[in-house]
C-alpha cells in the first residue's frame, strides 16, 4: 500500500522491514524501522523514542535562580545550553538585562559548547560511519601522507612517520582484542567507500580531537569555575574581573587568563580550518554518489536565530533565525516562540492523551498524559514488540510542528537559513568548501544540491564549529576592549531579591543548540517556578507523523536511500547520527513496557 | 603517555534519578569528609560521559563511585579492580551513562592512557525510576562504607587522607548549592504538586477534569 504525504513523501509499506534498535551509541533510546523494497530502497521510515520524558516536573516549586542547575542535569552532552537557555528565560520573565561583559563571556561558553560538541560529535561518533578503522591497517603510510598533504597544505601533521605511528597505536589496539569502540561495525561492507589511506588519514583525528578537547574545555573552567558542570547565574556570570589580580585558584578574571583563552580560540580556529573542514570535504569526496538523507532539509528548516552582537536585539542575530518552507531559500519566514498559533505540538501518534488530538497545543497549554497503546498492525507482543503500527501511536516524542510544519532543526537548518539570507562569513565558507569538494569530487553541484543530504549536514556542523571559533575571536577582542574602557560589571544584581519581582511572570529562552533550536518556557508566580517546559532539538527531529500525516525530520531523511546490506544498516545509522541524535532529554525511561521495547536489536 | 600520579576521584551518575544519582552524591560527601590536600581531585562527573575523557587522561589513579546493577540486594557494595572495570560497566547496564562510560575509558587507552590503578566503587541501586528523587535509604546507608573504601585505597597509595573538621561550606562543594542533597530532597515539590512519573503537563490535563 503506498500513502502519499503531504510533506511530499510516498510511503510503501509492502517490502522487507528491517529494524534497528537502539540507534545511537550513547545519551538515549532510539528505534528505527524501515521498509525495503525489492531493490533495498528504504521506502518508509518510523522514527521511535522508546523513552518516556520526564525533566520539568522536578522544578515545580523550587527557585527561578536554581533551575538553570537542574536542566544542567538533564542530560549529559548538553549540559552548557540548557543551563542558558533557563537562565535567559528567568531574564526574560522578569526583565533583567545582563552587562555587557557577561553577554560576551556567555557567548564565548556557548560557542566554546558548539565547537567542542561537534567536534567530538565527529570524530568520536559519526566519523565510523564514513570511515573504516580496520581497512586503515591496510594503509600506505607516505601515500597517506601525501593524500594528506593535498587535501590540506596547512594540516600541522601529514608525515608519513605520523601515520605511520597511527597505524601502529591502531595495530596495537586493534590485536589487543579491546576493539571497544570499533566492535560494533560492519567492517567489510561495501557502503564503506574510502581507500585504506583515506580511512588512516581519516582515523588519525580521531585521536588528535579527542586529544584536543582537553585544552579547549578549560575556558569553560576559567569562566565557569566548576568543571564539566559550569556555573551560570541569572543575571550576568560569576565570575568577577580584575585584570591586575594574581593566578591563585578561584582569582577574578585576569590578563593572564584571558590571554589563555584567546590562544585557545585561535586554535579551535585553525583546527576547524586546517584539520576538520579539509577532513569531511575530502572524506566527502569519495562519497560524491551518495548525496542521500536530506529529507525535510530541502523543503523544511527551522532555527530561533541566535549569537546576537548586541544583546535583545534579533537583526543582530550572526546565525538568524526563521523559517524556509518548500525549499524556498528566497523566503525567510519570521519566527515567534510565543506565538500560540505557530509552535504546536500534537500527539496522534505519540503515547499520550489529549482531549482533542487532531489539534497541536503550544508548550505553554501542553498536556503530557501517557498513553501506551499499540496498533492493531503491531507484530509481537506489547512487552516483545517486532514490528511496531506506525498507523497508530508509536513513539514517546511527540510532534511539533512550525504552523502546522514538519521542519527540521540544527546546524544544517541554521546554515540553509544564513546561507539564504546571505550572511557573509556563511556564504563565504559554503561556497569555499563546495568549490573544494567539486574540485576533488570532480563534480559541479550548487549548495541547493549539496547541501540537503547527509553530507551536507555533517559538512554545516564542522563550517559552524568554525565560524563559531571565529565569531569567538570578536567577542573576545570586543571583551578585552570594554574591560580596558574601565567596564567590569559582571552581573546585574538589582532583582536579584524576589521581593523585586512581580508576583506573576511569564518568560521564554531559545539557544542555538548544537542539536538545533532548543527553548525554554517558565512561569513564575510568588518568587517559585509554577511551570516549565523544554522543547528540545531532537523532538522536532525525531518526531513521528501528525494528524495531517507528515513526517519528521528523521524518519523522511531515511526515504528513498539504497541499502548494500539491510541486515547490516549502515546506511541507516550514518543517516540519523548525522542529527548527533540525542534523546536523553527529549525522553526519558518510563516503564517496563517502554523499556522492554529495546528488544530486537540489528546493532 | 599521562602516567603521572594525579589521583582522579570520579562521581557519575545522574543525581535526578534517585540512586542513580549514588556516584555523584558519594563524591560530594568525599570532598565533604575528607580533605586530600593537592594530592586528589574530587569531581563530579555527571552524565558527561565522553566529556569526561580529558579528566580521565589527566590522572594515573582512577577512583570510581557508581551506580551499578549486579544482580545483587539493593545498597551492596561491591569493589572492581583495574582491566575487571570495564567490562564490569559494560555487563548490566540500568543507565544511559553507562554504555558512554564504557566508552570513554576505551577512547582514554586508545589514546594512550595508562592508568596505575582503576577502582570502581559501586552500589546496587534500589529505585532509579523515581525523577526528582532522591537516594533510597538502604543505598544512602551504603555510602560510609563507600567512602571507606575510597580513604583507605588513598592512604595504602600514600595519600593522607584527614578528616576534615566539619562540614564544608558551599563555596568549596562540588556543584551549586541548590543541587546539594539536603536542599535538594528538601526543596522536592510534593507528588501530589508534581508527577513524578512524568513531566507537569500531565497535571494540566488532569486538573482540566
Amino acid at each position: 500500500m503506498t500513502i502519499q504525504t503531504p510533506n511530499g513523501f510516498s510511503l510503501d509499506t509492502s517490502g522487507r522491514r528491517i529494524v534497528v534498535d537502539p540507534v545511537t551509541r550513547i545519551e538515549g533510546h532510539m528505534r528505527c524501522e524501515v521498509n525495503v523494497d525489492d531493490n533495498n530502497v528504504i521506502r518508509n521510515a518510523v522514527s521511535t523514542g522508546t523513552m518516556w520524558r520526564g525533566l520539568e516536573v522536578i522544578l515545580k516549586g523550587r527557585d527561578p535562580r536554581d533551575a538553570w542547575a537542574f536542566v544542567e542535569r538533564i542530560c549529559g552532552v548538553c549540559t552548557g545550553c540548557h543551563a542558558l537557555a533557563s537562565v535567559r528565560s528567568v531574564e526574560n520573565a522578569l526583565d533583567i538585562k545582563i552587562p555587557f561583559n557577561a553577554h560576551l563571556i556567555r557567548e564565548i561558553m556557548a560557542k566554546t559548547l558548539q565547537w567542542q560538541d561537534h567536534v567530538v560529535h565527529f570524530y568520536h561518533l559519526h566519523a565510523l560511519d564514513w570511515v573504516n578503522p580496520v581497512n586503515a591497517l591496510k594503509a600506505d603510510s607516505k601515500a597517506t601522507s601525501a593524500l594528506q598533504q593535498m587535501v590540506s597544505p596547512a594540516h600541522p601533521m601529514s608525515s608519513p612517520g605520523y601515520f605511520r605511528d597511527i597505524q601502529n597505536r591502531l595495530k596495537k589496539f586493534v590485536e589487543s582484542g579491546q576493539l571497544g569502540i570499533f566492535k560494533n561495525g560492519y567492517w567489510d561492507n561495501p557502503a564503506y567507500k574510502l581507500p585504506p589511506e583515506a580511512d588512516l588519514m581519516a582515523v588519525a583525528p580521531y585521536l588528535e580531537a579527542l586529544d584536543f578537547q582537553k585544552e579547549i574545555v578549560k575556558i569553560h573552567t576559567i569562566f565557569g569555575g566548576k568543571n564539566p558542570h559550569p556555573n551560570y547565574m541569572v543575571g550576568g556570570v560569576p565570575c568577577a574581573i580584575n585584570m591586575d589580580g594574581d593566578l591563585a585558584a578561584g582569582a577574578p578574571l585576569n590578563m593572564e587568563r584571558l590571554n589563555f583563552v584567546h590562544r585557545r580560540i585561535q586554535e579551535a580556529f585553525e583546527f576547524s580550518k586546517n584539520v576538520y573542514i579539509p577532513d569531511i570535504i575530502a572524506i566527502a569526496s569519495f562519497y560524491k554518489n551518495w548525496l542521500y538523507g536530506g529529507g525535510l532539509s530541502a523543503t523544511n528548516v527551522m532555527d530561533y536565530g541566535d549569537y546576537p552582537v548586541t544583546l535583545h536585539d534579533k537583526s543582530t542575530d550572526q546565525l538568524p533565525g526563521g523559517v524556509i518552507l518548500n525549499g524556498n531559500w528566497g523566503e525567510v519566514l519570521p519566527i515567534d516562540p510565543t506565538d500560540h498559533e505557530q509552535i504546536q505540538e500534537f500527539v496522534q501518534h505519540s503515547w499520550y492523551k489529549y482531549p482533542d488530538e487532531a489539534k497541536g497545543l503550544h508548550p505553554w497549554d501542553g498536556s503530557t498524559e501517557p498513553n501506551f497503546v499499540l496498533g492493531a498492525g503491531l507484530k509481537g507482543t506489547r512487552t516483545a514488540i517486532q514490528e511496531l503500527d506506525e498507523r497508530a501511536k508509536y513513539s514517546w516524542i511527540k510532534s511539533p510542528r512550525w504552523r502546522g510544519n514538519a521542519v527540521e532543526v540544527g546546524p544544517l537548518a541554521r546554515y540553509i537559513l544564513a546561507y539564504a539570507q546571505g550572511i557573509p562569513f556563511v556564504k563565504d565558507q559554503v561556497d569555499i568548501s563546495l568549490a573544494a569538494f567539486n574540485q576533488l569530487a570532480g563534480t559541479s553541484l550548487t549548495p541547493k544540491q549539496a547541501l540537503p543530504s547527509t553530507i551536507g549536514r555533517t559538512l554545516a556542523r564542522a563550517l559552524e564549529a568554525q565560524y563559531c571559533a571565529s565569531m569567538m575571536l570578536d567577542d573576545f577582542d570586543r571583551l578585552i576592549g570594554n574591560i580596558k574602557a574601565g567596564d567590569s560589571s559582571t552581573a546585574n544584581v538589582a532583582k536579584w531579591d524576589p521581593s523585586t519581582w512581580p508576583k506573576e511572570a511569564k518568560g521564554f529562552g531559545t539557544v542555538a543548540a548544537p542539536r538545533g533550536a532548543l527553548g525554554h518556557w517558565i512561569r513564575i508566580k510568588d518568587g517559585k517556578i509554577d511551570n516549565y517546559q523544554c522543547v528540545v532539538p531532537t523532538t522536532w527531529n525525531g518526531s513521528p507523523r501528525d494528524p495531517m500525516g507528515n513526517i519528521g525530520a528523521f524518519e523522511a531523511s531515511l526515504m528513498n536511500t539504497p541499502m548494500e546490506r539491510p541486515e547490516e544498516p549502515v546506511e541507516i545509522l550514518r543517516t540519523l547520527h548525522s542529527f548527533d541524535p540525542c534523546l536523553a532529554c527529549s525522553t526519558h525511561i518510563m516503564s517496563e513496557d517502554g523499556r522492554d521495547l529495546a528488544t530486537v536489536t540489528v546493532r | 603517555m599521562n602516567s603521572n600520579k594525579q589521583i582522579l576521584i570520579l562521581g557519575i551518575g545522574n543525581l535526578l534519578w534517585a540512586d542513580e544519582g549514588f556516584g555523584v552524591r558519594a563524591a560530594e560527601e568525599f570532598g565533604r569528609r575528607y580533605d586530600c590536600g593537592d594530592a586528589a581531585t574530587v569531581m563530579d562527573g555527571g552524565t558527561q560521559g565522553v566529556y569526561l575523557l580529558p579528566h580521565i587522561q589527566d590522572c594515573g589513579i582512577l577512583i570510581l563511585f557508581d551506580a551499578i546493577d549486579y544482580g545483587l540486594a539493593p545498597g551492596t557494595l561491591k569493589v572492581i579492580g583495574d582491566k575487571d572495570v570495564p567490562a564490569f560497566m559494560g555487563a548490566k547496564k540500568i543507565s544511559l551513562h553507562q554504555t558512554g562510560f564504557q566508552e570513554v575509558l576505551a577512547s582514554a587507552l586508545l589514546l594512550g592512557w595508562e592508568p596505575e590503578r582503576i577502582l570502581l566503587i559501586g552500589v546496587q541501586p534500589e529505585e532509579v525510576e523515581d525523577y526528582g528523587g532522591s537516594l533510597r535509604p538502604v543505598v544512602a546507608a551504603a555510602m560510609d562504607n563507600a567512602l571507606a573504601v575510597a580513604a583507605a585505597e588513598l592512604q595504602s597509595l600514600g595519600v593522607t587522607v584527614t578528616p576534615r573538621q566539619s562540614a564544608m561550606t558551599d563555596a568549596g562543594s562540588l556543584g551549586p548549592s541548590a543541587l546539594d542533597r539536603r536542599a535538594y530532597e528538601d526543596g522536592r515539590p510534593s507528588e501530589d504538586a508534581a508527577f513524578r512519573k512524568g513531566d507537569i503537563r500531565v497535571l494540566a490535563l488532569l486538573g482540566a477534569k
